[in-house]
């Protein structure tokens, strides 16, 4: 049993590790982990009899590499690799003095998120490559059928090892656009396993697999503050994951939540992190993101939300990173300055700059809220029904359905 | 490793070429200088194109380009760099990537006989 624990124990947290150091070899990922893949299998049959080795993961990266070396015998294209396998240490039940092996980790995240990759795939292919998920699992969380992802992943690994996209840290001059890339995949991840998440069984979805990116790509990155404002954002947000819903399951928005039912723990290292990127002077989105989280939990210690702050952040971030649901945002926020009236005028003068918001869920929720609030409660009622319509998430829709009921006039 | 840097144009692309010429020049120069131009042919515009199949033994002889599109091949160039980071630099370089579309592809490596 304890082989068994152990062998799972070395996948979750080597695989990542291990693929990173068997693709800067044969850049080849679908190989890597292939080979990877037998030897856990090798481990799951021979550690619970045998005995865990003494290196785990040497013992993995020898069989793995064993496995990749047979395969290279049988195809040409993988032949050259040959020597750089070598190189490693021959037994795997004597390693030497456990065997250390760079952590390339970073290239294989660069790998996953290079311009190359279709943008919807390189989440997938993080999730899969540096933290070994099945292609269930992660079509689970994106809401596609398993086939459909598994079929996109194996494509996205055959474009990179026969277009000859490179294993490598981009240069100086590619870097700040490539962690940009490296970033979004991660924070794509984390909101699909936000959304997926169902209202019930309390499936966490992905959120903590984008977490342990997140936390990687943060370690590995210190010279990109946004890496620490991502982090920093995803803990504020996986601190409030408790009180985002009542004990019977329904919504509980933002405002309305009992802080005291927040992880002060997350709470505490988000604002370590945050504090940390912001010394570096250059702002992101992320970081002003976080920071807007920062100040809502705030409310946990002065029990108030500072309005003029929030409205300057979403000011920054709409500067930096202008997003309709960032704009719908900030009217919110102005509402609570300036009053229902001056923010309905803004809603409205932004719907008609940008159609598409008619088709958006927070912008129907937030002028059903504040028509209610200028006493407007027919309109209001309509508002909410229209935006119960476009609501994805069932505790939403019933949350809303519930607000557009207790507004009715009688 | 090759890769073949196809050059997709506009009726306009075809029409503007001449005064592209000394760009087009330079950047050859510049492929050849750093060891990188393995080939590479400039094609005539697509009305000079025809399109042939043979079905069932019989051939289906059509005059324009397959496919029959608003952009059209106009050329390519055959480069010899390390990887798909090295080809896209060269490709972006390309006078052809300002105006219109420069497609990256790898070649089929065939074995020696």
């Amino acid at each position: 049993m304890e082989g068994r624990r152990a062998a799972e124990l070395a996948a979750r947290q080597s695989f990542g590790k291990l693929v990173a150091w068997l693709t800067a070899r044969c850049g080849d990922v679908a190989a890597a982990e292939d080979a990877l893949g037998d030897a856990f299998l090798a481990a799951l049959r021979r550690w619970p009899v045998e005995g865990v080795p003494r290196a785990p993961e040497a013992w993995l990266l020898v069989v793995a590499r064993r496995r990749l070396i047979d395969r290279a015998r049988r195809d040409r294209t993988l032949e050259q690799l040959l020597p750089e396998l070598d190189a490693v240490a021959t037994d795997p039940d004597t390693p030497e003095p456990p065997m250390a092996f760079p952590d390339e980790r970073l290239r294989l995240l660069f790998l996953c998120a290079h311009p190359a990759i279709d943008p919807g795939i390189q989440a997938p292919l993080m999730l899969q490559t540096v933290l070994g998920l099945t292609a269930g699992r992660i079509a689970a969380a994106f809401l596609v059928a398993p086939a459909t992802m598994g079929q996109r992943l194996v494509r996205a690994k055959a474009k990179i090892r026969d277009a000859g996209i490179p294993f490598v840290l981009p240069g100086a001059e590619a870097l700040p656009a490539r962690s940009a890339a490296v970033l979004q995949a991660i924070y794509a991840a984390y909101t699909s396993g936000w959304n997926g998440e169902g209202d019930d069984g309390r499936d966490r979805g992905l959120t903590r697999e984008a977490v342990l990116l997140a936390r990687l790509c943060a370690a590995l990155l210190p010279e990109e503050p946004e890496a620490a404002g991502l982090l920093a954002l995803l803990l504020h947000c996986e601190a409030r994951h408790g009180a985002r819903r009542a004990a019977d399951g329904s919504y509980v928005p933002l405002l309305e939540q009992e802080p005291g039912q927040w992880d002060a723990a997350l709470i505490a290292e988000a604002e370590v992190v945050l504090t940390q990127a912001s010394r570096a002077g250059k702002p992101g989105r992320f970081q002003l993101e976080a920071a807007i989280q920062s100040l809502h939990a705030h409310r946990a210690v002065s029990g108030r939300v500072d309005w003029p702050a929030l409205l300057g952040l979403y000011d920054a971030l709409l500067a930096l990173a202008p997003s309709a649901g960032g704009r719908v945002s900030r009217i919110a926020v102005l509402a609570e300055l300036a009053g229902p009236a001056r923010a309905l005028v803004e809603l409205g003068a932004l719907a008609a700059a940008e159609p598409g918001l008619r088709e958006h869920q927070p912008w129907w929720a937030l002028r059903a809220h504040l028509l209610q609030r200028t006493g407007r409660a027919a309109e209001a009622q309509q508002a909410y029904r229209r935006a119960v319509a476009l609501a994805d998430d069932p505790a939403v829709r019933a949350f809303l359905a519930h607000r557009a009921g207790a507004d009715r006039p009688g | 490793m090759q890769y073949a840097v196809l050059i997709y144009e506009s009726e306009q692309d075809f029409a503007d070429r001449p005064g592209l010429m000394p760009a087009y020049a330079a950047y050859s120069q510049a492929l050849a200088e750093a060891g990188h131009m393995a080939g590479g042919e400039a094609l005539q515009s697509p009305h000079t194109a025809t399109t042939v199949r043979l079905r069932h033994g019989e051939r289906q002889v059509q005059d324009g380009p397959f496919p029959d599109s608003k952009e059209q091949l106009g050329g390519f160039f055959l480069i010899d760099v390390p990887d798909l980071d090295a080809a896209l630099t060269w490709a972006a370089r390309c006078p052809a990537a300002e105006r219109c579309a420069v497609e990256v592809r790898p070649v089929l490596a065939m074995e020696a006989p």
